[in-house]
């Protein structure tokens, strides 16, 4: 397989750019139901200027477009999107401190339901696999957890604390119903569901043995949900790739990381064929220098299509992009 | 706000001499092939006023020429450290004055260059905390639509625009 092939190169093609968002965008999420052969891909994107916009790439053209703005809802920056794992319902986390949860309803997207409760701003939502329940967290240092009830009803679970800073992103485990949050405070905490119904933290995972504390920013699990991979200054075991802060991070099905970070650059990884005794190593695959003109805060790669990802950026664009061999 | 002053009586020092700008402002050329050198930042902000009293921040020492470096080590990204002094140690204006260091950057200097702000080492009790919040991007960004905080900075940034 090439990924092992350490002569293999890569290049990151460009395949279109999408313009639209009048302020940096800040997360973006292809929706799950979508880019098989029924289905053309679709693509929620959320932005400084208040507003979230549904892409759609075309079956005739297999050009990108535009086909819904979602304003006049949320009256400050939307800070995070994410599909449903039906694709049926998005989820939207903004600055004005709710939750947004928005339906297809025949072609037009409506919001169904509003999640208020955080203090201040909400920074992340995610759901968990089974699509029971919703978490979402905010500078207040709390993390919500929400029961997903029939006809669009959200009800709150359980108020997390624990951190003692704004927490940044939510991300639950791709199988089991354990939540994972990473803070402001330099941490990442592990979230489970005891006998009685009561939510705790089962584990608090600390600043790196090296010295390096700092905001953790994003977490993603690879595809059996056995490892995982965090994002600070520096990617967790893969010190010294990128010295500016890592925004984003995301493991592909096929076992590539893609990072997104401050210093406008999109980078891969995969594991080496050189694997250490106490563990894996990784090694770099490609980098992408000024992939946008701006910070990119965002890496995702379409759940439909093979290596093919979708990255964001201060500079107001999406844009598209395939990891091809190149032949040589 | 007479009294309750954080620093009553603060030092007050020459301005430097400042060279002659050329006729056509840089930072409106996107594309210009001129890299920006630190006096041209500091030119950005010396003027900037202080929260708290009627002097700018180079008046007060708060920043200087010398404290503006330009970390070239990457070829592909050009960084900016912006290091300012506040004038007492307990300093709680320090986080405004930060902040408005950078939306005078964001403003003025072309969005390929990544500034860094930081407090000289030493000169504040919560050094860490101010810098964390100053190099948060996401914080930032949420203090910005604060309107109140907005209107505080772009006070102190009015006399900068000259």
């Amino acid at each position: 397989m090439d990924l092992d092939d350490e002569g293999s190169n890569f290049e990151l093609k460009e395949i279109q750019t999408l313009s639209g968002h009048t302020d940096r965008v800040w997360s973006l999420a292809w929706n799950p139901a979508t880019g098989t052969d029924d289905a053309q891909p679709v693509i929620a994107s959320c932005s400084g200027d208040k507003t979230v916009r549904i892409w759609e790439r075309s079956a005739l053209t297999r050009s990108w477009d535009c086909k819904a703005v979602l304003e006049e809802t949320h009256t400050r920056t939307v800070r995070s999107c994410t599909w449903s794992p039906s694709g049926k319902l998005l989820a939207t986390a903004s600055f004005d401190a709710t939750t947004a949860i928005w339906e297809n309803v025949g072609g037009d997207f409506q919001c169904v339901s509003t999640l208020e409760g955080h203090e201040n701003e909400v920074k992340s939502v995610s759901w968990n696999a089974s699509e029971s329940l919703l978490a979402t967290c905010s500078r207040d240092k709390t993390v919500w957890i929400w029961e997903v009830m029939p006809g669009n009803e959200f009800e709150c679970a359980s108020v997390l604390q624990g951190h003692t800073q704004d927490v940044k992103m939510v991300k639950w485990h791709p199988t089991m119903d354990i939540l994972f949050s990473c803070s402001y405070d330099n941490t990442i905490k592990v979230w489970a569901e005891d006998d009685t119904g009561d939510w705790h933290c089962i584990q608090t995972i600390g600043e790196s043995s090296n010295g390096h504390s700092s905001t953790v920013w994003a977490i993603s699990f690879n595809a059996g949900g056995d490892k995982m991979v965090t994002c600070r200054k520096h990617l967790s075991t893969l010190s010294g790739y990128h010295d500016r802060t890592i925004f984003s991070v995301h493991w592909s099905r096929e076992g590539i990381i893609a990072s997104g970070a401050a210093d406008d650059a999109i980078r891969f990884f995969v594991e080496s064929k050189d694997s250490v005794v106490d563990g894996p190593s990784y090694r770099l695959l490609l980098k992408k220098e000024k992939a946008h003109d701006m910070d990119v805060n965002v890496v995702q790669w379409s759940p439909g299509e093979n290596r093919v990802m979708a990255s964001a950026s201060d500079d107001g664009t999406i844009k598209i992009w395939e990891l091809a061999t190149s032949s040589n | 706000m007479v009294s309750g002053l954080i620093n009553a009586n603060p030092v007050v020092y020459e301005k430097k001499e400042r060279r002659q700008r050329p006729a056509s402002i840089p930072d409106a050329d996107e594309y210009s092939a001129e890299a920006i050198d630190q006096l041209e930042v500091f030119d950005h902000v010396r003027d900037i006023k202080d929260p708290e009293h009627p002097y700018s921040l180079e008046e007060l020492k708060v920043i200087s020429e010398d404290a503006i470096e330009v970390d070239d080590r990457r070829s592909y990204v050009s960084c900016f450290r912006v290091t300012f002094t506040p004038t007492v140690e307990h300093c709680s204006m320090a986080t405004v004055i930060g902040l408005c260091l950078r939306v005078k950057l964001m403003r003025s200097l072309p969005s390929r260059y990544k500034v860094d702000i930081r407090v000289a080492p030493g000169t504040h009790a919560t050094e860490a905390a101010v810098n964390k919040q100053l190099n948060d991007k996401e914080r930032i960004a949420a203090a910005l639509e604060n309107p109140n905080l907005v209107d505080m900075v772009d006070e102190c940034l009015a006399p900068s625009y000259a």
